[in-house]
């Protein structure tokens, strides 16, 4: 199970769980279960199949470069923040 | 210099090589964008807005069309017209259709300085006359340069077109872009449990990165609709992605080549001539150069934005933080995308606080599109959060870096966001400052009529990875071509070529080390968030592992044995059951006929995070209390950079981070007149510090490995801008007993706070 973070704004759907517990192997079957669980929250996070632009995942400690793909261990922490650029 | 790792044996990692670029560079042969020359080139200049808000009427480039020597003119209505559409370059993502507005307004001017047209002649004189005969007629406008006069009830709204996401809701008819939380535990009520509560609110202005090569491009639109652009940029790619974007063509149709780089600084990652220069090219069927003068990149390109910040700091009796809340509101510029979004994350970072609440505002206002730079949102974000420490330390009657140590984040810490850290090094930073000689040395004694005061401060950035590639090939005389796609804005030639000079075991200078173009080198994310030695290094260190094999290929078939009979170690080559079969590097380099043809090898990467790191500062001050002049008596940066591959670069980057702080803490600012405009467009009124202004500044580099490279390197370029406005202003405090809660700490604030004028 992932423990899913969600945005501030998406917590009122989740009834202001700091973290819900959600099944899947990789980032995308998350999200599916995710979406089954607390319908509309997948728009908030996929655009075109792909995580929403301006959005970073964190799964673990960092922003995956793997996308939707991402493989997540049993107990991996994700987490959808803003995307982060640098100089 | 600190190290907290077990020593490794390096031979290449940790010297200091002379850099493969630095004869060049002394010398002046290097090539610069403004540098290009090509058959044929012509001029051109821009038209841009004297305004600051207006709608644009009607654009007559009729008069500058006869001028003998034009060959093109251009308005905004030339660029192809652009619906909302991302563009993703890996650590952000980019608005096309408003990157199009920013390069040339077609309906609004939203800044001074915005492009409305632009000229291509026989040369730069004739540009210039013929854009000053392009007539724009305006309707004007009410300006807001500030995020409190752009978030008033009636505020002139910049984007019609805007719907604000302000916590879900959308909201139309706003200047403010996104409303943004964090929030984790239960602030309101830890705060009301708090022994002890400072709330502050924080104003910073618009600063400029001040690098000395003003923005350029030349370009060329051939027969068969191809375009080459030669300019100075953070990132080849990049530029190729957003120019096909904007020009609403395949990126198989741009090849860009990137030149030297005079500073970047996170300002040369947009663009702002190449599709400009693209068109007039098209139209004029010449090559086609722009060079920006000083004022239009004050501007016209991206500064850091300014804005106001709140920041509430709670303690309990044993002087541990147990909740922290924040109110970050920045400009983004006249199009959304502020460095907001970092400095939510980023303005907790150095502490482990159970109970948060951070609210981000991006904010549209009538100033140039702000722009990255140098760990982007961190640097406000650490003056706010910082003094509020400092404070809460001496209420606590507790030494600042003890106070911080103890309130520390470290390995397992939850950020203020929700992510949790891996391995940092802020903990030891604080431990060597603590031991540091600064620290540890008496103020001493300033001359007459000033007074010296000693501050601290931590800053956090989060260094990115990304796509990177690096090709290698192998001469015959042993040496080795190493062709990678980052530009070089901080001796990363060097740098990636040193990497792969350990695995290979043999010396650096043996390399012969380019920055290809886009059709020469493979792809390469830009040159930013710190991230191109760890990135492409570590794109290097497997490109050399790679070539290892490829070598012992060669082996097997000179020596006829098995390859999984060869070895490799400390450069050379061996059969491991006939000691007397070895090969050097080089010597195998001469032996590589008729073994298959030259040998070569690739290496990319996508990573995740360089290692997050946290630099402190401590910074000694004097004031002369008459004038409000402030200098910088001594100034150390401690910073982990988890592993310096090149010492002197790193150091280089430690002290020239924090002495664009110290610029930003104590002098620089976009200053703006009533009508939006700014005043100080030069750099005789934007004052930068000089060597003549600072001492020499000292730096200790602290080496908490990142587990996540092969050589345990960091990301080092941003974090040192990050702590130097909180640790001045803290050393003000520790001078005048005031503190200041506005950025720059100018001679007239200061003798406004000692009450000796006012405003």
């Amino acid at each position: 199970m992932a423990k899913v973070f969600l945005p501030y704004q998406l917590k009122k759907t989740t009834n202001n769980k700091d973290f819900i517990e959600v099944k899947g192997k990789t980032l995308n079957e998350v999200i599916i279960n995710l979406e089954k669980m607390y319908p509309g929250t997948k728009e908030h996070l996929v655009q075109e199949g792909r995580i929403k632009p301006g959005l970073a995942a964190i799964c673990g400690f960092s922003a995956t470069r793997k996308g939707l793909l991402q493989e997540l261990e049993e107990d991996t922490e994700v987490h959808f923040l803003p995307s982060i650029a640098g100089g | 210099m600190v190290n907290v790792s077990d020593s490794k044996n390096y031979k290449v990692i940790g010297t200091n090589p002379i850099r493969h670029d630095g004869y060049d560079k002394v010398t002046g042969r290097a090539i610069y964008g403004a540098d290009v020359k090509l058959p044929g080139l012509i001029w051109a200049s821009i038209v841009r807005s004297p305004n600051a808000h207006a709608v644009i009427k009607n654009v007559d480039t009729s008069e500058a069309e006869k001028i003998d020597g034009v060959f093109a003119v251009m308005t905004g209505k030339d660029l192809p017209q652009q619906e909302d559409q991302f563009i993703d370059h890996g650590e952000g993502t980019e608005n096309v259709a408003w990157s199009s507005e920013n390069i040339m307004a077609t309906q609004k001017v939203l800044y001074k300085g915005h492009a409305v047209a632009a000229v291509a002649a026989i040369d730069r004189y004739v540009a210039d006359y013929a854009a000053s005969k392009v007539k724009v007629e305006y309707d004007l406008l009410d300006a807001v340069t500030n995020v409190e006069d752009a978030t008033k009830e009636g505020a002139p709204i910049l984007l019609d077109s805007l719907v604000g996401d302000h916590l879900r809701k959308k909201v139309k008819n706003t200047n403010v872009a996104s409303i943004t939380r964090h929030e984790f535990g239960d602030p309101d009520k830890a705060f009301a449990n708090a022994e002890n509560v400072v709330e502050r609110t924080f104003t910073l202005q618009m600063v400029h990165q001040g690098y000395i090569e003003p923005h350029n491009a030349t370009a060329h639109w051939d027969e068969e609709d191809r375009i080459k652009v030669w300019t100075s940029t953070q990132g080849a790619f990049p530029v190729r992605t957003s120019t096909a974007a904007i020009l609403k063509l395949d990126v198989s149709r741009v090849k860009v080549t990137p030149l030297e780089i005079g500073g970047g600084f996170g300002g040369k990652i947009p663009v702002y001539l190449e599709p400009v220069v693209s068109i007039l090219s098209r139209k004029s069927g010449r090559p086609v150069k722009a060079v920006m003068e000083r004022s239009s990149v004050f501007q016209a390109s991206g500064p850091a934005p300014g804005g106001t910040i709140t920041v509430k700091m709670g303690t309990d009796k044993d002087a541990n933080i147990v909740a922290a809340e924040s109110s970050i509101k920045l400009e983004a510029g006249g199009f959304p995308g502020s460095a907001v979004g970092a400095a939510v994350q980023c303005i907790f970072a150095a502490y482990d606080i159970p109970n948060t609440r951070i609210d981000g505002f991006d904010i549209v206002v009538n100033k140039p599109k702000s722009a990255a730079y140098r760990a982007p949102g961190s640097p406000q974000a650490a003056f706010a959060t910082e003094t509020v420490s400092d404070e809460l330390a001496r209420i606590h009657g507790m030494d600042p870096i003890d106070f911080r140590l103890q309130n520390a984040s470290k390995e397992g810490t939850r950020r203020a966001d929700g992510v949790v850290f891996p391995k940092v090094g802020n903990v030891e930073v604080l431990e060597a400052a603590k031991k540091s000689d600064h620290w540890n040395s008496d103020l001493g004694t300033p001359a007459k009529g000033r007074v010296r005061g000693r501050g601290v401060a931590s800053g956090y950035w989060f260094n990115v990875g990304l796509k990177s590639t690096v090709n290698l090939s192998v001469n015959s005389d042993g040496s080795v071509v190493l062709v990678e796609g980052s530009s070089d804005i901080g001796g990363t030639r060097t740098s990636i070529s040193m990497q792969a000079a350990e695995i290979l075991g043999i010396e650096v200078e043996n390399f012969r080390p380019s920055v290809g173009d886009t059709e020469t080198a493979g792809y390469a994310d830009v040159t930013g968030g710190s991230r191109t030695t760890y990135a492409t290094g570590f794109a290097a260190v497997k490109a050399a592992e790679n070539l290892i094999e490829v070598l012992k290929d060669r082996c097997a078939i000179i020596w006829s044995l098995d390859k999984n009979d060869i070895d490799f170690e400390d450069g050379t080559f061996f059969a491991s059951k006939d000691p007397e079969l070895k090969f050097t590097f080089k010597e195998l380099a001469s032996n590589l006929d008729n073994t298959g043809g030259p040998a070569a090898s690739s290496g990319s990467v996508d990573l995740e995070s360089a290692g997050g790191a946290f630099g402190t500062h401590i910074v000694d001050v004097d004031v002369d209390t008459e004038t409000g002049k402030t200098d910088i008596a001594r100034y150390t940066v401690l910073q982990d950079v988890g592993t310096a591959i090149y010492p002197a670069y790193v150091r280089g980057q430690m002290a020239g981070g924090a002495v664009q702080g110290i610029g930003w803490a104590l002098n620089e600012e976009y200053y703006m007149k009533d009508d939006g405009t700014q005043a100080n467009v030069s750099y005789l009124d934007y004052r930068m510090p000089t060597a003549l202004d600072l001492p020499n500044i000292e730096t200790i580099i602290v080496e908490v490995p990142n587990p996540g490279h092969p050589f345990g390197v960091r990301g080092v370029g941003e974090v040192p801008i990050c702590p130097p406005v909180g640790a001045i202003g803290n050393a003000l405090h520790d001078a005048l007993g005031k503190r200041f809660y506005d950025s720059p700490m100018k001679p007239g604030r200061i003798l406004n706070v000692l009450g000796k004028i006012s405003d």
